[in-house]
């Protein structure tokens, strides 16, 4: 069973005279790329266009395209704030050629039943190729295991409980004990109920001054901690999502070092913005977990950098605006970041140097797909077309021109980025040009 | 290696906007204050009059929204517009179509819609006044806004300090108990540090949130801290706010054992406040709260007059001699 499901389809093209960068592979030349049927037959100077539509690259970067596994589609159930439809093509616009989705959806996805109708959906709708992750107890409500065997044979790109924490330490070692039969990756939501508890904002001295209940750094690390430990006893690869905590990328480090199969992520706004931001109480920087101190956001950064922290996902979370239109603290956690996770990263770590831009593409492309086991993207002869075409240079302002994504709860709304996506190949196929 | 800043639209700007709003201690230079001040003090002079009403708002429509029950605010807020001449409206969310499910924003909406001067608020939810302040072409005032700040109660405080103790400016307060979940400590905080006082916070380390030092004050878990402060602060034990299973304190008799402020623990001629409504027998004991040394009458009674201030501070922007104009008028 296929792990990744959307639109068939294939086109022609080639790219000529673009700085092609594909990090795992060490290329990064001013080169051309031919693609024929969807698939790369040719990388060398001087391709021939053989009747092929030919895209100007002069000035813009091709790269693999740009993997995000920790997308909320909100289907089903809440298809007023994202559809299947929607946020694949608002990943298509971001440069994503693969996304993974969710399953903490109404009703979850726990049961063949559902996941059967999402692929089904998705074979028809999605712009580009889609993975549905599903929970890894019924209902998410961390009583009991989910038919972990039977979701895997109808097409689960993995498990996960997001949104909420596997409370109990033994659920969770009978779910790693699972990935032996599955193969499929178990990723974890690290949050530690009792010590979360009513937590607004990380807790430090900004949340003292406005009045919030702290979510503190030792909510997640004391999780991580414990799952690592689980995954080692149980000899298991783990997935660690979202982290924010610099005591986190500490014992993800020391695991990784001991041999840990463990990866884990970071997303843009933990990159990019500290509790600071809260200050503005603008629920639009509202999120789960929360947004940390600079030491936090530092520690994050230097992971990024060195590997520890080798995928970098978006966590994008639509909601309606009514439902974020309300006093900070009634506003539900989370914000979109499909359409500007490239720019804001490139913006912002790229052009001041924190970050390199093959790095960064590394990140948000073969780590990602390495840490659920997918095909990673690659510029290589003979391989399905994945690409994204990038102009890193380009200014423009977020929410100009309106959202492909049903929602707007971003946290960068009117804000001036650089880089723009003006075309994505997804499996084969055009999913995205900049008009 | 060097980590960016946040992004600059959201920090503080260096040289802020025209006031149009008092939701935090935070909007408030120390220039601010004093004008503040000097404005209470001289409606306080008008009030000794036998006719009290001033004719300065009139015309002017000041809304006060209450989403908390509130005895002391909403009638100081209420009665200090109404001296000033001012049409008041009260909105309370019990028997309104916040009841009906209306989202504040709808409500605030349709207040709007009359074109009121002020909006008073108060609302269990940090960001709510920021929320009306958005949707409205109104003034917003705070009056409290979940655990984050109530800045006319602080500034009552720093007028009552100023009338009965003296310059704020070197003085030493403490501030005693649940920290944690008092708005009206943030506001004092931040108020006094304006001012130039020390602020001692004394509590049980569950009650003091985490960083709070960063504030400009000191900790102390040992109700003996309070020996050398001139003013002690008492903080309600807000029990409606320690919600089930928290367990801030094991008990409230063990919290009165160690905290309570009891005349044995309090220097003769030590100053004593609380901004209401007390738990007589648990953070302040009966005898300290009926002592000569209690400013508690005090606070309630120059929170009208410092009302009176905030409201025409924030419709006239005027410097404080078109007060003594504006009290002229009555004479």
């Amino acid at each position: 069973m296929a792990i990744l499901h959307g639109r068939p389809g294939h086109d022609d093209l080639v790219v000529r005279s673009a700085r092609v960068i594909d990090p795992t592979q060490g290329i990064d030349d001013l080169l051309d790329v031919r693609v024929d049927g969807g698939v790369i037959v040719d990388i060398g100077l001087n391709v021939s266009p053989n009747g092929h539509r030919v895209v100007e690259g002069r000035g813009l970067v091709l790269a693999p395209g740009f993997v995000d596994p920790h997308v909320h589609l909100r289907t089903p159930g809440r298809e007023d704030e994202e559809t299947i439809a929607s946020g694949t093509a608002a990943a298509a616009a971001g440069g994503f050629t693969a996304i993974l989705a969710m399953p903490n959806t109404e009703p979850v996805v726990d049961s063949a039943a559902v996941l059967g109708s999402l692929i089904e959906t998705a074979r028809e709708e999605a712009e580009v190729p889609v993975g549905f992750l599903a929970a890894i107890t019924r209902g998410q409500r961390g009583e009991e295991l989910t038919e972990m065997a039977e979701l895997a044979d109808a097409g689960a790109a993995g498990f996960s409980d997001d949104g909420r924490p596997v409370v109990s330490p033994g659920l969770m070692r009978r779910a790693l004990q699972y990935h032996g039969i599955t193969g499929r990756r178990v990723a974890v939501h690290c949050e530690e109920p009792t010590l979360s508890r009513a937590g607004q904002m990380h807790e430090g001295p900004v949340s003292a001054e406005l009045g919030f209940a702290g979510y503190p750094s030792v909510a997640e690390s004391v999780m991580v901690g414990r799952d690592l430990a689980l995954a080692a006893y149980e000899e298991q690869p783990i997935h660690l999502l979202h982290l924010s905590a610099r005591e986190s990328v500490e014992e993800l480090r020391r695991a990784q070092a001991a041999g840990v199969r463990a990866t884990g992520e970071a997303t843009p706004h933990h990159l990019v913005l500290t509790d600071e931001a809260v200050r503005s109480l603008d629920p639009n920087v509202k999120m789960n977990p929360p947004l940390r101190s600079a030491e936090d956001r530092a520690a994050l950064l230097a992971a990024v950098r060195d590997g520890t922290i080798s995928v970098i996902a978006t966590d994008h979370a639509p909601h309606a605006a009514h439902e974020k239109d309300v006093p900070f603290e009634e506003a539900p956690f989370g914000v979109t970041g499909l359409e500007t996770a490239f720019a804001v990263l490139n913006t912002h770590l790229v052009a001041p140097g924190v970050l390199s831009l093959p790095t960064l593409l590394a990140r948000m492309s073969a780590g990602p797909a390495r840490a659920y086991g997918l095909d990673e993207p690659r510029i290589e002869k003979g391989a399905r077309a994945n690409l994204v075409l990038l102009d890193p240079d380009a200014p423009w302002r977020v929410g100009d021109g309106g959202f492909r994504s049903r929602s707007r709860n971003s946290w960068l709304l009117g804000e001036t980025l650089r880089g723009k996506v003006r075309m994505t190949v997804a499996d084969g196929r055009v999913a995205y040009e900049a008009a | 290696m060097t980590v960016q800043l946040v992004r600059d639209d959201l920090l503080p700007p260096s040289d802020p906007p025209p006031r149009r709003h008092l939701i935090s201690i935070g909007d408030l230079a120390r220039d601010d204050v004093v004008r503040l001040l000097a404005t209470a003090r001289s409606f306080e002079r008008s009030l000794e009059r036998e006719m009290k009403k001033l004719p300065t708002l009139r015309g002017r429509t000041v809304v006060n929204l209450f989403f908390e029950a509130s005895t002391r605010t909403s009638s100081s807020f209420e009665l200090a517009a109404k001296r000033l001449s001012a049409d008041v409206m009260s909105v309370k969310s019990s028997g309104s179509s916040v009841d009906k499910g209306e989202s504040l924003k709808d409500t605030a909406l349709t207040l709007d819609a009359y074109d009121p001067d002020v909006i008073v608020i108060r609302h269990p939810q940090i960001g709510a006044p920021e929320l009306v302040a958005r949707v409205t072409g109104a003034h917003v005032v705070n009056a409290g806004d979940g655990k984050h700040q109530h800045p006319t109660q602080a500034l009552l405080d720093l007028y009552t300090i100023e009338q009965h103790v003296g310059p704020v400016d070197g003085l030493h307060v403490a501030i005693v108990g649940d920290v944690l979940h008092s708005r009206v400590a943030r506001s004092n905080i931040q108020a006094l540090a304006l001012m130039g006082a020390r602020v001692t916070l004394v509590g049980p380390p569950s009650l003091i949130p985490r960083g709070i030092e960063a504030m400009g004050c000191e900790i102390s878990t040992d109700i003996a801290a309070i020996g050398s402060a001139d003013v002690v602060y008492v903080l309600r034990m807000q029990r409606e706010r320690m919600e089930a299973g928290e367990n801030h304190v094991p008990s409230l008799r063990e919290y009165t054992a160690r905290w309570g402020v009891t005349p044995a623990r309090l220097r003769p001629g030590q100053k004593v406040m609380h901004p209401g409504p007390m738990n007589r027998g648990v953070e302040i004991d009966p005898r300290v709260a009926d002592s000569v040394d209690a400013l508690i009458g005090t606070q309630v009674r120059a929170g009208l007059v410092v009302r009176m201030a905030v409201l025409y501070d924030l419709l006239t922007r005027g410097p404080v001699e078109i007060k003594a104009e504006a009290t002229e008028e009555v004479a």
